[in-house]
Protein backbone atom coordinates (compact mmCIF):
# COMPACT_ATOMS: atom_id res chain seq x y z
CA UNK A 1 0.00 0.00 0.00
CA UNK A 2 1.19 3.48 -0.78
CA UNK A 3 1.81 5.67 1.19
CA UNK A 4 3.06 3.69 4.17
CA UNK A 5 0.05 2.89 6.41
CA UNK A 6 -0.04 5.19 9.45
CA UNK A 7 -0.27 2.12 11.69
CA UNK A 8 3.35 1.44 10.84
CA UNK A 9 4.79 4.83 11.69
CA UNK A 10 5.72 6.47 15.00
CA UNK A 11 2.82 7.26 17.35
CA UNK A 12 3.10 11.09 17.31
CA UNK A 13 2.90 11.12 13.49
CA UNK A 14 -0.02 8.74 13.61
CA UNK A 15 -1.94 10.98 15.98
CA UNK A 16 -0.96 13.99 13.94
CA UNK A 17 -2.46 12.35 10.88
CA UNK A 18 -5.68 11.41 12.61
CA UNK A 19 -6.04 15.01 13.73
CA UNK A 20 -5.14 16.45 10.34
CA UNK A 21 -7.82 14.58 8.37
CA UNK A 22 -10.87 16.24 9.99
CA UNK A 23 -9.18 19.66 9.91
CA UNK A 24 -8.43 19.39 6.22
CA UNK A 25 -11.97 18.16 5.64
CA UNK A 26 -13.46 21.21 7.36
CA UNK A 27 -11.26 23.53 5.31
CA UNK A 28 -12.19 21.65 2.13
CA UNK A 29 -15.92 21.96 2.82
CA UNK A 30 -15.72 25.48 4.26
CA UNK A 31 -17.72 27.16 1.46
CA UNK A 32 -20.43 24.53 1.80
CA UNK A 33 -20.53 24.72 5.59
CA UNK A 34 -20.82 28.50 5.36
CA UNK A 35 -23.82 28.20 3.06
CA UNK A 36 -25.43 25.61 5.34
CA UNK A 37 -25.05 27.98 8.29
CA UNK A 38 -26.46 30.86 6.27
CA UNK A 39 -29.49 28.82 5.30
CA UNK A 40 -30.61 28.58 8.94
CA UNK A 41 -29.77 32.16 9.83
CA UNK A 42 -32.68 34.59 10.35
CA UNK A 43 -32.70 37.59 7.98
CA UNK A 44 -32.21 39.90 10.98
CA UNK A 45 -28.79 38.37 11.68
CA UNK A 46 -27.63 39.19 8.18
CA UNK A 47 -29.00 42.72 8.47
CA UNK A 48 -26.98 43.24 11.64
CA UNK A 49 -23.81 41.91 10.07
CA UNK A 50 -23.79 38.62 11.95
CA UNK A 51 -22.53 36.58 9.01
CA UNK A 52 -20.31 34.04 10.72
CA UNK A 53 -21.20 34.04 14.41
CA UNK A 54 -23.68 31.70 16.04
CA UNK A 55 -27.15 32.31 14.54
CA UNK A 56 -29.37 34.14 17.07
CA UNK A 57 -32.09 31.58 16.36
CA UNK A 58 -32.25 28.59 14.08
CA UNK A 59 -34.49 29.89 11.35
CA UNK A 60 -35.85 26.83 9.59
CA UNK A 61 -38.44 29.32 8.37
CA UNK A 62 -36.07 30.11 5.51
CA UNK A 63 -36.83 26.71 4.07
CA UNK A 64 -40.56 27.16 4.55
CA UNK A 65 -40.36 30.53 2.88
CA UNK A 66 -38.57 29.03 -0.12
CA UNK A 67 -41.35 26.50 -0.61
CA UNK A 68 -44.24 28.83 0.22
CA UNK A 69 -43.29 31.86 -1.86
CA UNK A 70 -41.68 30.31 -4.90
CA UNK A 71 -42.48 27.47 -7.31
CA UNK A 72 -39.66 25.42 -5.72
CA UNK A 73 -41.97 22.43 -5.19
CA UNK A 74 -42.90 22.47 -8.87
CA UNK A 75 -39.27 22.79 -9.93
CA UNK A 76 -38.28 19.74 -7.88
CA UNK A 77 -41.18 17.76 -9.30
CA UNK A 78 -40.17 18.83 -12.82
CA UNK A 79 -36.64 17.61 -12.19
CA UNK A 80 -37.98 14.20 -11.23
CA UNK A 81 -40.21 14.19 -14.31
CA UNK A 82 -37.12 14.65 -16.49
CA UNK A 83 -34.60 12.60 -14.53
CA UNK A 84 -36.44 9.34 -13.91
CA UNK A 85 -37.66 8.65 -17.47
CA UNK A 86 -34.19 9.56 -18.76
CA UNK A 87 -32.52 7.08 -16.45
CA UNK A 88 -34.89 4.31 -17.53
CA UNK A 89 -34.63 5.15 -21.22
CA UNK A 90 -30.88 5.59 -21.43
CA UNK A 91 -30.11 2.49 -19.37
CA UNK A 92 -32.55 0.35 -21.38
CA UNK A 93 -31.22 1.49 -24.77
CA UNK A 94 -27.62 1.06 -23.74
CA UNK A 95 -28.20 -2.48 -22.45
CA UNK A 96 -29.15 -3.30 -26.04
CA UNK A 97 -26.39 -1.34 -27.78
CA UNK A 98 -23.78 -2.46 -25.26
CA UNK A 99 -24.78 -6.08 -25.80
CA UNK A 100 -24.63 -5.71 -29.58
CA UNK A 101 -21.17 -4.15 -29.52
CA UNK A 102 -19.68 -6.48 -26.92
CA UNK A 103 -20.95 -9.82 -28.19
CA UNK A 104 -21.01 -9.64 -31.99
CA UNK A 105 -18.10 -9.25 -34.34
CA UNK A 106 -18.95 -7.28 -37.45
CA UNK A 107 -16.91 -4.96 -39.61
CA UNK A 108 -18.29 -1.65 -38.42
CA UNK A 109 -18.30 -2.65 -34.74
CA UNK A 110 -15.45 -0.43 -33.60
CA UNK A 111 -16.62 2.39 -35.84
CA UNK A 112 -20.08 2.40 -34.26
CA UNK A 113 -18.54 2.10 -30.81
CA UNK A 114 -16.28 5.09 -31.31
CA UNK A 115 -19.16 7.08 -32.78
CA UNK A 116 -20.87 6.72 -29.40
CA UNK A 117 -17.67 7.54 -27.52
CA UNK A 118 -16.77 10.59 -29.59
CA UNK A 119 -20.33 11.94 -29.64
CA UNK A 120 -20.34 11.77 -25.89
CA UNK A 121 -17.45 14.28 -25.73
CA UNK A 122 -18.66 16.98 -28.13
CA UNK A 123 -19.47 20.46 -26.82
CA UNK A 124 -23.19 20.95 -26.20
CA UNK A 125 -23.18 24.17 -28.20
CA UNK A 126 -22.57 22.38 -31.51
CA UNK A 127 -25.87 20.56 -30.90
CA UNK A 128 -27.81 23.48 -29.49
CA UNK A 129 -29.35 25.17 -32.54
CA UNK A 130 -30.45 21.99 -34.39
CA UNK A 131 -31.71 20.23 -31.24
CA UNK A 132 -33.74 23.27 -30.22
CA UNK A 133 -35.12 23.47 -33.73
CA UNK A 134 -35.99 19.77 -33.80
CA UNK A 135 -37.71 20.01 -30.42
CA UNK A 136 -39.71 23.05 -31.60
CA UNK A 137 -40.78 21.22 -34.77
CA UNK A 138 -41.94 18.20 -32.80
CA UNK A 139 -44.04 20.51 -30.64
CA UNK A 140 -42.07 19.48 -27.56
CA UNK A 141 -40.40 22.80 -26.81
CA UNK A 142 -41.05 23.91 -23.23
CA UNK A 143 -42.12 20.41 -22.12
CA UNK A 144 -40.42 17.80 -19.95
CA UNK A 145 -40.75 15.30 -22.79
CA UNK A 146 -38.56 17.39 -25.08
CA UNK A 147 -35.80 17.36 -22.48
CA UNK A 148 -36.23 13.66 -21.77
CA UNK A 149 -35.84 12.65 -25.43
CA UNK A 150 -32.66 14.65 -25.86
CA UNK A 151 -31.14 13.44 -22.60
CA UNK A 152 -31.90 9.79 -23.40
CA UNK A 153 -30.24 10.13 -26.80
CA UNK A 154 -27.18 11.94 -25.52
CA UNK A 155 -26.63 9.77 -22.44
CA UNK A 156 -26.85 6.65 -24.60
CA UNK A 157 -23.33 7.55 -25.75
CA UNK A 158 -21.75 7.32 -22.32
CA UNK A 159 -23.95 4.43 -21.23
CA UNK A 160 -23.04 2.40 -24.31
CA UNK A 161 -19.34 2.83 -23.59
CA UNK A 162 -19.97 1.69 -20.05
CA UNK A 163 -22.22 -1.28 -20.83
CA UNK A 164 -20.13 -2.53 -23.72
CA UNK A 165 -16.98 -2.62 -21.58
CA UNK A 166 -18.87 -4.27 -18.76
CA UNK A 167 -20.33 -7.03 -20.95
CA UNK A 168 -16.96 -7.57 -22.62
CA UNK A 169 -15.50 -8.44 -19.23
CA UNK A 170 -18.12 -11.15 -18.63
CA UNK A 171 -17.12 -14.78 -19.33
CA UNK A 172 -17.88 -15.32 -23.03
CA UNK A 173 -18.04 -19.09 -22.56
CA UNK A 174 -21.52 -18.65 -21.08
CA UNK A 175 -22.80 -17.24 -24.36
CA UNK A 176 -20.96 -19.83 -26.44
CA UNK A 177 -22.36 -22.66 -24.37
CA UNK A 178 -25.89 -21.33 -24.80
CA UNK A 179 -25.38 -21.02 -28.55
CA UNK A 180 -24.25 -24.62 -28.78
CA UNK A 181 -27.48 -25.54 -27.03
CA UNK A 182 -29.36 -23.63 -29.71
CA UNK A 183 -30.65 -20.85 -27.48
CA UNK A 184 -31.81 -17.85 -29.52
CA UNK A 185 -29.87 -14.60 -29.37
CA UNK A 186 -32.76 -12.75 -27.76
CA UNK A 187 -33.01 -15.37 -25.03
CA UNK A 188 -29.27 -15.26 -24.48
CA UNK A 189 -29.58 -11.52 -23.93
CA UNK A 190 -32.61 -11.73 -21.70
CA UNK A 191 -31.87 -14.80 -19.59
CA UNK A 192 -28.09 -14.98 -19.49
CA UNK A 193 -26.54 -11.56 -19.98
CA UNK A 194 -29.14 -9.20 -18.52
CA UNK A 195 -29.17 -10.81 -15.04
CA UNK A 196 -25.39 -10.46 -14.90
CA UNK A 197 -25.64 -6.78 -15.77
CA UNK A 198 -27.40 -5.80 -12.56
CA UNK A 199 -24.37 -4.10 -10.95
CA UNK A 200 -23.75 -2.12 -14.15
CA UNK A 201 -27.39 -1.10 -14.34
CA UNK A 202 -27.32 0.07 -10.73
CA UNK A 203 -24.09 2.02 -11.22
CA UNK A 204 -25.30 3.70 -14.39
CA UNK A 205 -28.67 4.56 -12.88
CA UNK A 206 -27.19 6.55 -10.01
CA UNK A 207 -24.68 8.24 -12.27
CA UNK A 208 -27.22 9.27 -14.88
CA UNK A 209 -29.61 10.39 -12.17
CA UNK A 210 -26.97 12.78 -10.86
CA UNK A 211 -25.89 14.01 -14.29
CA UNK A 212 -29.42 14.75 -15.42
CA UNK A 213 -30.56 16.25 -12.13
CA UNK A 214 -27.63 18.64 -12.27
CA UNK A 215 -28.06 19.58 -15.93
CA UNK A 216 -28.57 23.26 -16.39
CA UNK A 217 -27.63 24.06 -19.98
CA UNK A 218 -30.31 22.00 -21.73
CA UNK A 219 -32.91 23.04 -19.21
CA UNK A 220 -32.42 26.66 -20.25
CA UNK A 221 -32.25 25.86 -23.97
CA UNK A 222 -35.31 23.62 -24.23
CA UNK A 223 -37.59 24.95 -21.49
CA UNK A 224 -38.90 28.40 -20.66
CA UNK A 225 -41.90 28.39 -18.36
CA UNK A 226 -41.87 27.42 -14.69
CA UNK A 227 -44.41 24.65 -15.42
CA UNK A 228 -41.57 22.53 -16.85
CA UNK A 229 -38.42 24.21 -15.51
CA UNK A 230 -36.14 21.80 -13.61
CA UNK A 231 -34.69 22.87 -10.29
CA UNK A 232 -31.25 23.96 -11.55
CA UNK A 233 -32.71 26.43 -14.01
CA UNK A 234 -35.38 27.31 -11.45
CA UNK A 235 -32.87 28.28 -8.82
CA UNK A 236 -31.07 30.39 -11.40
CA UNK A 237 -34.17 32.47 -11.99
CA UNK A 238 -34.94 32.65 -8.25
CA UNK A 239 -31.41 33.89 -7.66
CA UNK A 240 -32.35 36.93 -9.72
CA UNK A 241 -35.36 37.64 -7.52
CA UNK A 242 -33.59 37.09 -4.21
CA UNK A 243 -31.03 39.83 -4.65
CA UNK A 244 -28.76 39.71 -1.60
CA UNK A 245 -31.22 37.63 0.43
CA UNK A 246 -28.53 35.11 1.07
CA UNK A 247 -30.46 33.12 3.64
CA UNK A 248 -33.02 32.25 0.92
CA UNK A 249 -30.42 31.66 -1.79
CA UNK A 250 -28.64 29.28 0.59
CA UNK A 251 -31.75 27.40 1.65
CA UNK A 252 -32.83 27.07 -1.99
CA UNK A 253 -29.41 25.79 -3.03
CA UNK A 254 -29.43 23.15 -0.34
CA UNK A 255 -32.89 21.96 -1.32
CA UNK A 256 -31.85 21.75 -4.98
CA UNK A 257 -28.71 19.77 -4.12
CA UNK A 258 -30.46 17.31 -1.82
CA UNK A 259 -31.81 14.54 -4.10
CA UNK A 260 -28.51 13.63 -5.77
CA UNK A 261 -26.75 13.89 -2.42
CA UNK A 262 -29.19 11.43 -0.85
CA UNK A 263 -28.85 9.19 -3.90
CA UNK A 264 -25.08 9.30 -3.57
CA UNK A 265 -25.04 8.33 0.09
CA UNK A 266 -27.56 5.52 -0.41
CA UNK A 267 -25.85 4.04 -3.45
CA UNK A 268 -22.27 5.09 -2.79
CA UNK A 269 -20.67 1.83 -3.79
CA UNK A 270 -22.42 1.78 -7.17
CA UNK A 271 -21.79 5.45 -7.78
CA UNK A 272 -18.04 5.13 -7.28
CA UNK A 273 -17.90 1.88 -9.23
CA UNK A 274 -19.57 3.64 -12.14
CA UNK A 275 -17.40 6.71 -12.02
CA UNK A 276 -14.10 4.88 -11.79
CA UNK A 277 -14.77 2.27 -14.45
CA UNK A 278 -11.61 2.08 -16.50
CA UNK A 279 -9.45 3.77 -13.89
CA UNK A 280 -7.85 0.48 -12.94
CA UNK A 281 -7.28 -1.46 -16.10
CA UNK A 282 -5.76 -0.30 -19.31
CA UNK B 1 -23.81 -6.78 -41.92
CA UNK B 2 -20.83 -8.76 -43.16
CA UNK B 3 -19.42 -12.26 -43.32
CA UNK B 4 -16.97 -11.67 -40.54
CA UNK B 5 -19.91 -12.25 -38.24
CA UNK B 6 -19.42 -15.97 -38.70
CA UNK B 7 -17.70 -16.87 -35.49
CA UNK B 8 -15.63 -20.06 -35.33
CA UNK B 9 -17.94 -21.81 -32.89
CA UNK B 10 -20.78 -21.77 -35.45
CA UNK B 11 -18.82 -24.02 -37.72
CA UNK B 12 -17.93 -26.23 -34.82
CA UNK B 13 -21.59 -26.97 -34.09
CA UNK B 14 -22.24 -27.74 -37.74
CA UNK B 15 -19.51 -30.35 -37.74
CA UNK B 16 -21.48 -33.04 -35.92
CA UNK B 17 -25.00 -33.86 -37.05
CA UNK B 18 -25.07 -33.51 -40.82
CA UNK B 19 -28.53 -32.65 -42.22
CA UNK B 20 -30.39 -31.34 -39.15
CA UNK B 21 -27.46 -29.26 -38.03
CA UNK B 22 -27.09 -27.45 -41.34
CA UNK B 23 -30.64 -26.03 -41.25
CA UNK B 24 -30.22 -24.92 -37.64
CA UNK B 25 -26.88 -23.45 -38.50
CA UNK B 26 -28.31 -21.42 -41.38
CA UNK B 27 -30.96 -20.07 -39.07
CA UNK B 28 -28.41 -19.41 -36.36
CA UNK B 29 -26.09 -17.62 -38.76
CA UNK B 30 -28.84 -15.43 -40.16
CA UNK B 31 -30.09 -14.69 -36.71
CA UNK B 32 -26.61 -13.84 -35.58
CA UNK B 33 -26.17 -11.56 -38.57
CA UNK B 34 -29.40 -9.72 -37.88
CA UNK B 35 -29.24 -9.62 -34.10
CA UNK B 36 -26.59 -6.90 -33.69
CA UNK B 37 -28.47 -4.68 -36.13
CA UNK B 38 -31.71 -5.07 -34.19
CA UNK B 39 -30.06 -4.57 -30.83
CA UNK B 40 -28.27 -1.46 -32.06
CA UNK B 41 -31.11 0.15 -33.97
CA UNK B 42 -33.07 2.02 -31.26
CA UNK B 43 -30.06 3.46 -29.44
CA UNK B 44 -28.07 4.26 -32.55
CA UNK B 45 -31.06 5.89 -34.23
CA UNK B 46 -31.70 8.19 -31.27
CA UNK B 47 -28.01 9.03 -31.09
CA UNK B 48 -27.80 9.84 -34.79
CA UNK B 49 -30.91 12.04 -34.73
CA UNK B 50 -29.96 13.99 -31.61
CA UNK B 51 -26.16 14.03 -31.67
CA UNK B 52 -24.52 13.09 -34.96
CA UNK B 53 -26.88 14.82 -37.39
CA UNK B 54 -26.99 18.10 -35.39
CA UNK B 55 -23.20 18.41 -35.67
CA UNK B 56 -23.52 18.45 -39.46
CA UNK B 57 -26.53 20.76 -39.29
CA UNK B 58 -24.68 23.22 -37.08
CA UNK B 59 -21.78 23.38 -39.51
CA UNK B 60 -24.29 24.00 -42.31
CA UNK B 61 -26.14 26.72 -40.34
CA UNK B 62 -22.83 28.50 -39.69
CA UNK B 63 -22.78 29.50 -43.39
CA UNK B 64 -26.12 31.24 -43.10
CA UNK B 65 -27.58 34.34 -41.54
CA UNK B 66 -30.58 33.15 -39.54
CA UNK B 67 -32.71 34.54 -36.71
CA UNK B 68 -34.16 31.14 -35.84
CA UNK B 69 -37.64 31.82 -37.27
CA UNK B 70 -37.51 33.44 -40.70
CA UNK B 71 -35.74 32.38 -43.86
CA UNK B 72 -32.06 31.52 -43.89
CA UNK B 73 -29.77 33.60 -46.10
CA UNK B 74 -26.62 31.99 -47.39
CA UNK B 75 -23.65 34.21 -46.63
CA UNK B 76 -20.74 31.84 -47.16
CA UNK B 77 -17.88 32.42 -44.79
CA UNK B 78 -19.11 35.83 -43.63
CA UNK B 79 -19.77 34.61 -40.07
CA UNK B 80 -16.21 33.33 -39.77
CA UNK B 81 -14.81 36.54 -41.26
CA UNK B 82 -16.78 38.48 -38.67
CA UNK B 83 -15.32 36.31 -35.91
CA UNK B 84 -11.82 37.34 -36.93
CA UNK B 85 -12.56 40.94 -36.01
CA UNK B 86 -14.69 40.25 -32.96
CA UNK B 87 -13.03 41.44 -29.76
CA UNK B 88 -15.44 39.41 -27.59
CA UNK B 89 -14.54 36.24 -29.48
CA UNK B 90 -10.86 36.68 -28.66
CA UNK B 91 -11.64 37.37 -25.00
CA UNK B 92 -13.66 34.14 -24.86
CA UNK B 93 -10.96 32.18 -26.64
CA UNK B 94 -8.29 33.51 -24.28
CA UNK B 95 -10.44 32.59 -21.28
CA UNK B 96 -10.91 29.08 -22.66
CA UNK B 97 -7.14 28.69 -22.79
CA UNK B 98 -6.85 29.93 -19.18
CA UNK B 99 -9.58 27.46 -18.16
CA UNK B 100 -7.81 24.60 -19.89
CA UNK B 101 -4.44 25.34 -18.28
CA UNK B 102 -5.71 26.11 -14.77
CA UNK B 103 -8.20 23.24 -14.77
CA UNK B 104 -5.38 20.76 -15.32
CA UNK B 105 -4.29 21.53 -11.76
CA UNK B 106 -7.15 19.28 -10.70
CA UNK B 107 -5.15 16.22 -11.79
CA UNK B 108 -2.08 16.64 -9.50
CA UNK B 109 -4.25 18.12 -6.73
CA UNK B 110 -6.56 15.11 -6.91
CA UNK B 111 -3.57 12.77 -6.76
CA UNK B 112 -2.23 14.57 -3.67
CA UNK B 113 -5.57 14.30 -1.92
CA UNK B 114 -5.89 10.64 -2.82
CA UNK B 115 -2.43 9.95 -1.36
CA UNK B 116 -3.39 11.88 1.75
CA UNK B 117 -6.55 9.82 2.20
CA UNK B 118 -5.26 6.38 1.20
CA UNK B 119 -5.14 5.08 4.77
CA UNK B 120 -7.21 2.73 6.85
CA UNK B 121 -7.94 4.71 10.03
CA UNK B 122 -11.40 4.40 11.55
CA UNK B 123 -14.05 6.33 9.68
CA UNK B 124 -11.92 6.82 6.59
CA UNK B 125 -14.78 5.71 4.33
CA UNK B 126 -16.98 8.52 5.63
CA UNK B 127 -14.11 10.97 5.24
CA UNK B 128 -13.55 9.89 1.66
CA UNK B 129 -17.19 10.34 0.73
CA UNK B 130 -17.34 13.74 2.42
CA UNK B 131 -14.25 14.85 0.51
CA UNK B 132 -15.97 13.68 -2.66
CA UNK B 133 -19.12 15.63 -1.82
CA UNK B 134 -18.54 18.70 -4.04
CA UNK B 135 -18.72 16.54 -7.17
CA UNK B 136 -22.25 15.35 -6.42
CA UNK B 137 -23.64 18.88 -6.17
CA UNK B 138 -24.90 20.68 -9.27
CA UNK B 139 -22.54 23.27 -10.75
CA UNK B 140 -25.31 25.81 -10.34
CA UNK B 141 -25.25 25.24 -6.59
CA UNK B 142 -21.43 25.25 -6.55
CA UNK B 143 -21.62 28.59 -8.34
CA UNK B 144 -24.02 30.02 -5.77
CA UNK B 145 -21.86 28.72 -2.92
CA UNK B 146 -18.80 30.41 -4.36
CA UNK B 147 -20.67 33.62 -5.16
CA UNK B 148 -21.43 33.76 -1.46
CA UNK B 149 -17.82 32.86 -0.65
CA UNK B 150 -16.53 35.74 -2.81
CA UNK B 151 -19.29 38.22 -1.92
CA UNK B 152 -17.90 41.74 -1.44
CA UNK B 153 -17.68 43.01 2.16
CA UNK B 154 -18.88 39.92 4.02
CA UNK B 155 -17.85 36.91 1.90
CA UNK B 156 -15.59 34.46 3.69
CA UNK B 157 -12.88 34.82 1.07
CA UNK B 158 -13.10 38.62 1.04
CA UNK B 159 -12.87 38.68 4.83
CA UNK B 160 -9.84 36.45 4.70
CA UNK B 161 -8.15 38.74 2.18
CA UNK B 162 -8.78 41.88 4.19
CA UNK B 163 -7.63 40.05 7.33
CA UNK B 164 -4.36 39.30 5.55
CA UNK B 165 -4.14 42.97 4.60
CA UNK B 166 -5.05 42.81 0.91
CA UNK B 167 -7.95 45.21 1.25
CA UNK B 168 -11.44 44.64 -0.07
CA UNK B 169 -11.29 42.78 -3.38
CA UNK B 170 -14.55 42.00 -5.16
CA UNK B 171 -13.27 39.01 -7.12
CA UNK B 172 -16.30 38.56 -9.36
CA UNK B 173 -16.54 42.26 -10.23
CA UNK B 174 -12.90 42.60 -11.17
CA UNK B 175 -11.92 42.05 -14.79
CA UNK B 176 -8.45 40.80 -13.82
CA UNK B 177 -9.50 38.17 -11.29
CA UNK B 178 -12.98 37.14 -12.33
CA UNK B 179 -12.04 34.20 -14.61
CA UNK B 180 -9.61 32.82 -12.03
CA UNK B 181 -12.28 33.14 -9.35
CA UNK B 182 -14.73 31.10 -11.43
CA UNK B 183 -12.10 28.49 -12.31
CA UNK B 184 -11.34 27.98 -8.61
CA UNK B 185 -15.02 27.28 -8.05
CA UNK B 186 -14.84 24.77 -10.91
CA UNK B 187 -11.71 23.14 -9.52
CA UNK B 188 -13.48 22.31 -6.29
CA UNK B 189 -15.66 19.50 -7.72
CA UNK B 190 -13.08 18.57 -10.36
CA UNK B 191 -10.37 17.88 -7.76
CA UNK B 192 -12.84 15.68 -5.92
CA UNK B 193 -13.47 13.75 -9.13
CA UNK B 194 -9.77 13.22 -9.83
CA UNK B 195 -9.26 12.24 -6.20
CA UNK B 196 -11.78 9.42 -6.45
CA UNK B 197 -10.21 8.17 -9.69
CA UNK B 198 -6.80 8.07 -8.04
CA UNK B 199 -8.11 6.46 -4.85
CA UNK B 200 -9.41 3.59 -6.97
CA UNK B 201 -6.12 3.52 -8.85
CA UNK B 202 -4.05 3.43 -5.66
CA UNK B 203 -6.19 0.60 -4.42
CA UNK B 204 -5.07 -1.48 -7.37
CA UNK B 205 -1.35 -0.72 -7.32
CA UNK B 206 0.45 -4.02 -7.00
CA UNK B 207 1.67 -4.50 -3.39
CA UNK B 208 4.47 -6.81 -4.57
CA UNK B 209 6.05 -4.07 -6.64
CA UNK B 210 5.88 -1.64 -3.72
CA UNK B 211 7.51 -4.18 -1.44
CA UNK B 212 10.19 -4.94 -3.99
CA UNK B 213 10.89 -1.23 -4.44
CA UNK B 214 11.06 -0.77 -0.66
CA UNK B 215 13.65 -3.51 -0.44
CA UNK B 216 15.63 -1.65 -3.07
CA UNK B 217 15.55 1.38 -0.81
CA UNK B 218 12.98 3.46 -2.73
CA UNK B 219 10.74 5.65 -0.64
CA UNK B 220 8.85 8.94 -0.62
CA UNK B 221 9.05 10.95 -3.85
CA UNK B 222 11.22 8.41 -5.61
CA UNK B 223 8.74 5.65 -4.90
CA UNK B 224 5.88 7.87 -6.03
CA UNK B 225 7.56 8.95 -9.24
CA UNK B 226 9.14 5.69 -10.40
CA UNK B 227 6.83 3.04 -8.99
CA UNK B 228 3.39 4.44 -8.19
CA UNK B 229 2.69 7.00 -10.93
CA UNK B 230 3.53 4.62 -13.81
CA UNK B 231 1.03 2.15 -12.38
CA UNK B 232 -1.59 4.87 -12.11
CA UNK B 233 -1.55 5.53 -15.86
CA UNK B 234 -5.11 4.38 -16.56
CA UNK B 235 -6.43 6.63 -13.78
CA UNK B 236 -4.34 9.54 -15.06
CA UNK B 237 -5.66 9.04 -18.58
CA UNK B 238 -9.28 9.23 -17.47
CA UNK B 239 -8.55 12.16 -15.15
CA UNK B 240 -6.99 14.11 -18.02
CA UNK B 241 -9.85 13.28 -20.39
CA UNK B 242 -12.60 14.37 -18.03
CA UNK B 243 -10.67 17.49 -16.99
CA UNK B 244 -10.02 18.66 -20.56
CA UNK B 245 -13.64 18.04 -21.54
CA UNK B 246 -14.85 19.73 -18.35
CA UNK B 247 -12.69 22.79 -18.96
CA UNK B 248 -13.94 23.25 -22.52
CA UNK B 249 -17.54 22.60 -21.53
CA UNK B 250 -17.54 25.20 -18.75
CA UNK B 251 -20.79 27.10 -19.01
CA UNK B 252 -22.90 26.73 -15.87
CA UNK B 253 -20.48 28.48 -13.52
CA UNK B 254 -19.95 31.43 -15.83
CA UNK B 255 -23.67 31.75 -16.33
CA UNK B 256 -24.63 31.73 -12.65
CA UNK B 257 -21.66 33.53 -11.12
CA UNK B 258 -21.15 36.48 -13.48
CA UNK B 259 -23.37 36.05 -16.54
CA UNK B 260 -20.20 36.62 -18.56
CA UNK B 261 -19.44 39.93 -16.84
CA UNK B 262 -18.09 42.31 -15.80
CA UNK B 263 -18.32 43.74 -19.34
CA UNK B 264 -18.00 40.34 -20.93
CA UNK B 265 -14.58 39.71 -19.40
CA UNK B 266 -15.41 36.23 -18.04
CA UNK B 267 -17.07 34.85 -21.18
CA UNK B 268 -15.91 31.56 -22.59
CA UNK B 269 -16.72 30.27 -26.10
CA UNK B 270 -19.60 28.08 -24.92
CA UNK B 271 -21.16 31.02 -23.11
CA UNK B 272 -20.56 33.51 -25.91
CA UNK B 273 -22.16 31.13 -28.39
CA UNK B 274 -25.28 30.87 -26.21
CA UNK B 275 -25.39 34.62 -25.80
CA UNK B 276 -25.24 35.23 -29.55
CA UNK B 277 -27.74 32.55 -30.48
CA UNK B 278 -30.34 32.66 -27.75
CA UNK B 279 -30.23 35.54 -25.35
CA UNK B 280 -31.82 38.94 -25.12
CA UNK B 281 -29.01 40.30 -27.29
CA UNK B 282 -30.71 38.69 -30.26
CA UNK B 283 -31.11 35.44 -32.06
CA UNK B 284 -28.07 35.16 -34.29
CA UNK B 285 -28.19 31.42 -34.90
CA UNK B 286 -25.74 31.43 -37.80
CA UNK B 287 -23.14 33.47 -35.98
CA UNK B 288 -23.63 31.40 -32.83
CA UNK B 289 -23.21 28.22 -34.85
CA UNK B 290 -19.89 29.47 -36.23
CA UNK B 291 -18.63 30.01 -32.67
CA UNK B 292 -19.79 26.49 -31.80
CA UNK B 293 -17.94 25.13 -34.82
CA UNK B 294 -14.71 26.74 -33.62
CA UNK B 295 -15.20 25.25 -30.15
CA UNK B 296 -16.02 21.90 -31.73
CA UNK B 297 -12.83 22.03 -33.81
CA UNK B 298 -10.75 22.70 -30.69
CA UNK B 299 -12.46 19.86 -28.88
CA UNK B 300 -12.02 17.49 -31.85
CA UNK B 301 -8.24 17.82 -31.51
CA UNK B 302 -8.47 16.43 -27.99
CA UNK B 303 -11.20 13.90 -28.79
CA UNK B 304 -9.06 12.49 -31.62
CA UNK B 305 -6.08 12.09 -29.30
CA UNK B 306 -8.26 10.24 -26.78
CA UNK B 307 -9.83 8.02 -29.41
CA UNK B 308 -6.47 7.07 -30.93
CA UNK B 309 -5.22 6.14 -27.48
CA UNK B 310 -8.35 4.12 -26.69
CA UNK B 311 -8.17 2.40 -30.07
CA UNK B 312 -4.60 1.37 -29.34
CA UNK B 313 -5.63 -0.15 -26.01
CA UNK B 314 -8.54 -1.86 -27.73
CA UNK B 315 -6.27 -3.47 -30.35
CA UNK B 316 -3.81 -4.63 -27.70
CA UNK B 317 -6.68 -6.06 -25.69
CA UNK B 318 -7.44 -8.68 -28.32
Amino acid sequence: MFPTPVEKIAAPWRWGYKLAVPIVLILWLLPLLGVMMTSIRPASDLAQGNYFGVPSTIALGNYLEVFANTPMGTYIWNSFKVTIPTVIGAVALSCLTGFALAVYKFKSNLLVFFMFVAGNFVPFQILMVPVRDLTLNMGLYDTSMGLVLFHIAFQTGFCTLFMRNFIKALPFELIEAARVEGVSELKIFWFIVLPLMRPAIAALSVLIFTFIWNDYFWATVLVQGSHALPVTAGIFSLNGQWVAQWQLVSAGSIVAAMPPVIMFFLMQKHFIAGLTLGATKG
Amino acid sequence: MSDSILSPNVERTAGGNAQAASTTTRWLVNQRRLAPLLFLAPGALMFIIYVIAPIAQSIWVSFYEWDGIGAKTFIGLANYVELLDDEAFYVSLKNNVIWLVMYMLAVPAGLLMAIFLNQTITGIRIYKSLFFFPFVISQIVVGLIFSWFYAPNFGLFTQLLSFLGFGDVAVLADETYVTYGIIIAGLWPQIAYCMILYLTGLNNVSPDQIEAARLDGAKGWKMLWYVIIPQLRPATFIAVVVTVIGALRSFDLVSIMTDGGPWGSSRVLSFYMYEQALSEYGFRMGYGASIAVVLFAIMMVFISIFIVRMLKDEREGY
